[in-house]
């Protein structure tokens, strides 16, 4: 996983909110059989007609926000779907992080697992940096994950909280995997257990 | 004394295989449903780094949201559509993982057949890499939705790394008025506290309107769980819950059967246990209800109107409900059964079991579906198909002008052939009505099998209790 430790960069604003995941990645891109390649498709419907061209109006069409690394966008970012596709294509795109009031729970845990940052901060500062965020290429924001801060453009300093263990996994870009392997024996001790407390859970092969 | 404890509270227990200082979590998984669409890219990051699947025995596999309803004997015409099949094919081939192919008669919508099959039971833990695992929790299980690099954790560890979510209880108290069903309740409540409403939390469906719910009726309300914002529903289990179970073929076997139902009579909360949050219904104010918008929460009673966003006082809100209604083509103020229809979807994991297939044929029965309406039904799975064709349902669809399909997902999503073209308007009995999610430009109205099937008939969205 890739790590996630400083990022100064532009920030999108796309002020909605309940962006669900199906408007980040629509189904048909969910016939892929590999994570990359989705960042052309992500929001889709929003940002493309029909015909396949860009929509002028969508923020990511703007050239101030073609290389975004930073969005801005309202409650409930990433409801809906499972679908790791939705941080695969923001991941694609350049997205590194997402700045809301509130994020749907499975989308909140892809993200961590990406390496992108989702922070959730109160709508007043959601507010001020979606007017930041409006100002285009000449307002960057800078994302420091160690010291959990935001800087604004005029030097204003937010403070953001992230939960300990997510925030050590993403700054080191440790893989869970490697993480819970080291536990086998506590996993074999479990099952052990479960086989003589609760047999029937074995399910009967066929 | 012990605290009292909530059901989800004992489940995660049961499951703790290691607790960090920080209070994260590895819980042990129980089942682990496997589909097509979200499993290609964790089966490729077990074989890039070499790791096997830790319990195939406790996987199963089954290909669901591509898969044609129409004739299968030709194949799947799109190419992407059946390469993701295949990989799949090749995959639970190459790591031993149990499948139910296309053309076996178990085979189905991985949250159909899962309790179908006896494999969803009281007080486990289910994952799946799809948000509708929520289903499950209608048998006491906790059963949540994760991502792929979730689904390639649990096969490879058979664990998760969670933290434990937050208790909240939504009690549904009294009769239900007649013509009103579990849809109904659901889409109520997430009308009542949003689609973030249940964000962070479990949330426990109590009450005795809940527990007078058959087995798919309560599959039905913990589906849409995940539309409120939770992870997880859950529904104590119960005499109702034991029958179902029983005797089906991964259900304990006699001899060990009284000993998991003496473990599941010991999983109800506890009285006076303790939730973070509580809402509370009276079930007999309740009336079928339909979706007008873009969220499920954009929902009102059969009975009312387009609302009018210059009556919204929240600025977030007001844009929201504009776009909705320019995406939706309506006008506010306009009577919702006279909104005109084209399309109608009966079937996906939240009503397509044989109940709502019954209930769908009580209302089509002896009836003609509109001219200009085309409207299908997709049974959940091979065996609810074959079930209801036993009970002649089939013949009342066909007799009505309905048309009947092989099982798949279908419509839901449309990742298959069946979609909706710009600007049609389906009266569905699915889960989201999110722009685009039935097809580019198509436009959703969430409801009962009961409505739709009334729907189908009328031309319009209907009310099922004058048809
Ligand atoms: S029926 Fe719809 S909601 Fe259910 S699993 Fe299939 S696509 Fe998902």
């Amino acid at each position: 996983m890739q790590k996630f430790d400083k990022l100064t960069g532009v920030a999108a604003p796309l002020a909605m909110i309940n962006v669900d995941t199906d408007m980040i990645i629509p189904k048909q891109h969910l016939k892929t059989i590999k994570r990359t390649g989705l960042g052309k498709a992500l929001f889709d419907e929003m940002r493309y007609e029909a015909d396949g061209s860009e929509k002028p109006d969508f923020v990511l069409n703007q050239p101030a926000y073609r290389k975004a690394q930073i969005l801005v966008a309202g409650a409930n970012f990433g409801c809906g779907s499972s679908r790791e596709h939705a941080p695969w294509a923001l991941l694609d795109f350049g997205i590194r992080c997402i700045l809301a009031p509130s994020f749907a729970d499975i989308f909140h845990n892809n993200c961590f697992k990406n390496g992108i940052l989702p922070i959730p901060l109160p709508q007043e500062t959601i507010d001020k940096l979606m007017d930041d965020a409006r100002k285009g290429a000449n307002a960057q924001l800078t994302i420091d994950l160690e010291t959990q801060e935001i800087v604004r453009p005029d030097g204003e300093v937010i403070k953001f909280r992230i939960d300990d263990f997510r925030r050590h996994c993403l700054l080191n870009g440790l893989d869970d995997i490697g993480l819970t392997m080291q536990k086998g024996g506590d996993v074999d001790s479990y099952e052990a257990r479960q086989k003589t407390a609760q047999p029937w859970l074995a399910m009967a092969q066929d | 004394m012990t605290k009292p404890r909530t059901l989800f509270d004992k489940i995660w227990a049961a499951h703790l295989v290691h607790t960090q200082e920080d209070g994260t979590c590895l819980i042990y998984i129980d089942r682990h449903l496997v589909h097509e669409v979200t499993s290609p890219q964790a089966f490729e990051g077990l074989r890039v780094s070499g790791r096997k699947v830790r319990r195939p025995d406790l996987t199963i596999a089954v290909a669901d949201h591509n898969v044609p309803t129409t004739d299968r004997s030709k194949g799947i015409a799109d190419p992407e559509s059946r390469t993701q099949i295949e990989t799949l094919e090749q995959n639970v081939r190459d790591f031993g993982v149990p499948y139910y192919a296309m053309d076996d008669v178990r085979q189905g919508i991985v949250h159909i057949i899962g309790p179908e099959q006896g494999m969803t039971l009281p007080g486990m833990t289910i994952v799946c890499g799809d948000s509708h695992t929520s289903t499950h929790g209608a048998f006491g299980a906790l059963a949540f939705g994760i991502g792929t690099s979730e689904v390639e954790h649990v096969l490879a560890t058979q664990t998760l790394i969670q933290k434990p979510a937050k208790n909240m209880r939504i009690t549904v108290d009294g009769d239900l008025p007649p013509g009103v069903t579990a849809k109904d309740i659901v889409l109520a409540i997430i009308g009542r506290i949003g689609t973030a409403g249940g964000t962070g939390h479990v949330i426990e469906y109590a009450g005795s309107a809940i527990r007078s719910l058959s087995m798919e009726g309560r599959m039905t309300v913990c589906n849409m769980s995940i539309e409120a914002g939770a992870r997880a529903g859950l529904i104590a289990p119960d005499e109702t819950t034991y029958a179902y179970a029983k005797g089906r073929p991964h259900a304990p076997k006699a001899g060990q059967w009284e000993a998991a139902l003496a473990y599941w009579r010991s999983l109800p909360s506890d009285p006076g246990a303790v939730y973070d949050k509580e809402i509370v219904i009276d079930a007999a104010t309740l009336v079928p209800h339909v979706t007008w918008g873009t969220s499920p929460q954009d929902v009102a009673p059969v009975t009312g109107h387009v609302p009018d966003p210059a009556r919204e006082a929240d600025p977030a809100r007001r844009s929201a409900l504009e776009r909705a209604l320019a995406y939706m083509g309506l006008t506010p103020g306009t009577k919702l059964t006279d909104v005109r229809i084209d399309k109608v979807f009966i079937g996906s994991c939240t009503n397509g079991r044989i109940e709502d297939l019954r209930a769908a044929a009580g209302i089509a029965r002896g009836r003609k579906v509109a001219g200009h309406v085309q409207a299908l039904v997709v049974p959940g799975s091979g065996l609810v198909k074959e079930q209801a064709e036993r009970e002649g349902l089939d013949r009342i669809f066909l007799d009505a002008g309905f048309e009947w399909r092989e099982p798949g997902c279908s419509m839901c999503l449309a990742m298959n052939a069946d979609r909706l073209e710009p600007g049609e308007r389906c009266g569905s009995t699915s889960n989201r009505n999110f722009e685009g999610r039935q097809g580019r430009g198509g436009r959703t109205h969430l409801m009962s099998p009961e409505m739709a099937a009334a729907s189908a008939i009328a031309g319009t969205i209907a009310d099922p209790r004058a048809a």
